[in-house]
């Protein structure tokens, strides 16, 4: 029974989009690749004692993100999209840099001054 | 007919200082509902009256698609009740009961009836008299999920357990609905459990039903929405508040059909907007429900 993904009740985040983060870091870390089965719904609902409304809603909005396809009658499968993994990362890349973004904004620092900090974290590696 | 494992319309149920009033839900084959009430909301009464212990003063209730209490003996079968006041006989070992329980119910499932055993860590040959509190509750579940019925009716079925065995047991039930064709109601009052486990929630106050949706829908439509108005200025009307409260230009207001274009409404004065708990939900869902009433 799969039960690698937790849910934090700690997290202010409702169960199905920390469910659906999990998921997504698994597909963009590679672990899931493309055309991997998901656990059903049922049997995740039991390995992680959610109601099967929560996965079933998770499962739903990833379909609709695109990065999973559902078979009816067959299944949850990680989308073979050419790339999924690395567009994944984008994505969060993106985020970051929102918020990167909000918070120089908050400090009353310059896009000159925020690109120079990046640079210096990109050298410090 | 029916395919719903539960339904009850109208229902009414009238004692003395308690009156159990229109009340109607609905349960389907694969779902969990989570019934939540204060202490003396109508919870036991109306779990009884699903088993057919106690019958209406008015409505219809169907178990299983079956009439209560007119069918109970052949909606029972396949029903399986645990409430607190359920006593085992102190002088016979739980593997004695185990015994009895299969005589009666063809469907006992010894094998895992066994598995059952060592999940919740009981032992056969022990006298129901030494049990612990927690330990009796394991056992009357053990007795009840042991004969696999299609339907559980669970009042509440972890108040008493330590967190362990509370987590040991909510584990047998997310098990039990891995099959889609069983379901199960229940009654607590750990909002957490109720907000992790359930498909469905009812609440329910004073006897009368509060509110019964999708949990999704439920934790989707609430929000707690906290503002800054410009000094001197006055709160836009909104529609679809179920309170609100200031402190000079600080305002919070609790919304129960929360949408983009709530916050769309308030636009530059929102300083945040925050979920809510199941628990918080309840409460601000109660509070309103008996102003409406005016009590």
């Amino acid at each position: 029974m799969y039960s690698g993904i937790n849910i934090s009740q700690t997290d202010a985040r409702p169960m199905y989009l920390q469910i659906m983060e999990q998921i997504r870091a698994r597909i963009a870390a590679g672990d899931w690749p493309a055309g991997k089965e998901l656990p059903s719904i049922r049997a995740l609902a039991a390995a992680l004692n959610v109601s099967v409304i929560t996965i079933k809603r998770a499962y739903l909005d990833l379909e609709n993100e695109g990065v999973i396809v559902t078979r009816h009658g067959k299944g949850s499968f990680v989308a073979d999209v050419n790339g999924l993994a690395g567009e994944l990362r984008e994505a969060q890349l993106e985020q970051h840099l929102a918020e990167v973004a909000g918070i120089g904004r908050e400090l009353g620092l310059s896009s000159e001054d925020l690109a120079a900090r990046l640079r210096r974290a990109m050298e410090k590696k | 007919m029916t395919d719903k494992h539960i339904e009850m319309h109208g229902v009414r149920k009238s004692y003395r200082f308690f009156t159990l009033d229109d009340l109607s839900l609905s349960l389907s084959p694969g779902e969990v509902m989570g019934f939540v009430g204060p202490n003396g909301a109508g919870k036991s009464t109306t779990l009884r009256l699903a088993m057919g212990l106690i019958s209406p003063d008015a409505g219809e209730i169907r178990v299983l698609g079956q009439p209560m209490p007119a069918a109970q003996a052949a909606a029972k079968r396949d029903v399986g009740y645990v409430s607190a006041e359920m006593h085992l006989l102190p002088n016979a070992t739980l593997g004695w009961h185990m015994d009895l329980v299969k005589s009666i119910y063809a469907s006992w499932d010894a094998d895992y009836a066994a598995r059952l055993v060592k999940r919740f860590n009981l032992r056969p040959e022990q006298n129901a008299r030494s049990l612990s509190l927690g330990e009796r509750i394991k056992a009357v579940l053990l007795l009840t999920l042991a004969r696999r019925p299609r339907l559980l009716i669970l009042d509440e079925p972890t108040t008493g357990l330590d967190p362990v065995a509370r987590h040991e047991v909510i584990n047998e039930f997310m098990d039990v609905l891995q099959d889609d064709s069983r379901s199960i109601l229940f009654s607590s009052h750990n909002t957490v459990d109720v907000e992790r486990i359930s498909d469905r929630i009812t609440f329910i106050d004073r006897g009368r039903l509060v509110e019964s949706s999708n949990k999704e829908d439920f934790l989707d439509r609430w929000r707690r929405v906290q503002l800054q108005l410009p000094a001197g200025a006055a709160l836009p009307a909104l529609p679809n508040i179920v309170s609100r409260n200031q402190d000079g230009q600080f305002v919070t207001l609790v919304t129960d059909r929360f949408s983009d274009g709530f916050a769309a409404l308030l636009g530059p004065h929102v300083r945040e907007v925050q979920r809510m708990t199941l628990e918080e939900i309840f409460v601000a869902n109660v509070m309103r429900h008996r102003e409406v009433r005016g009590s």
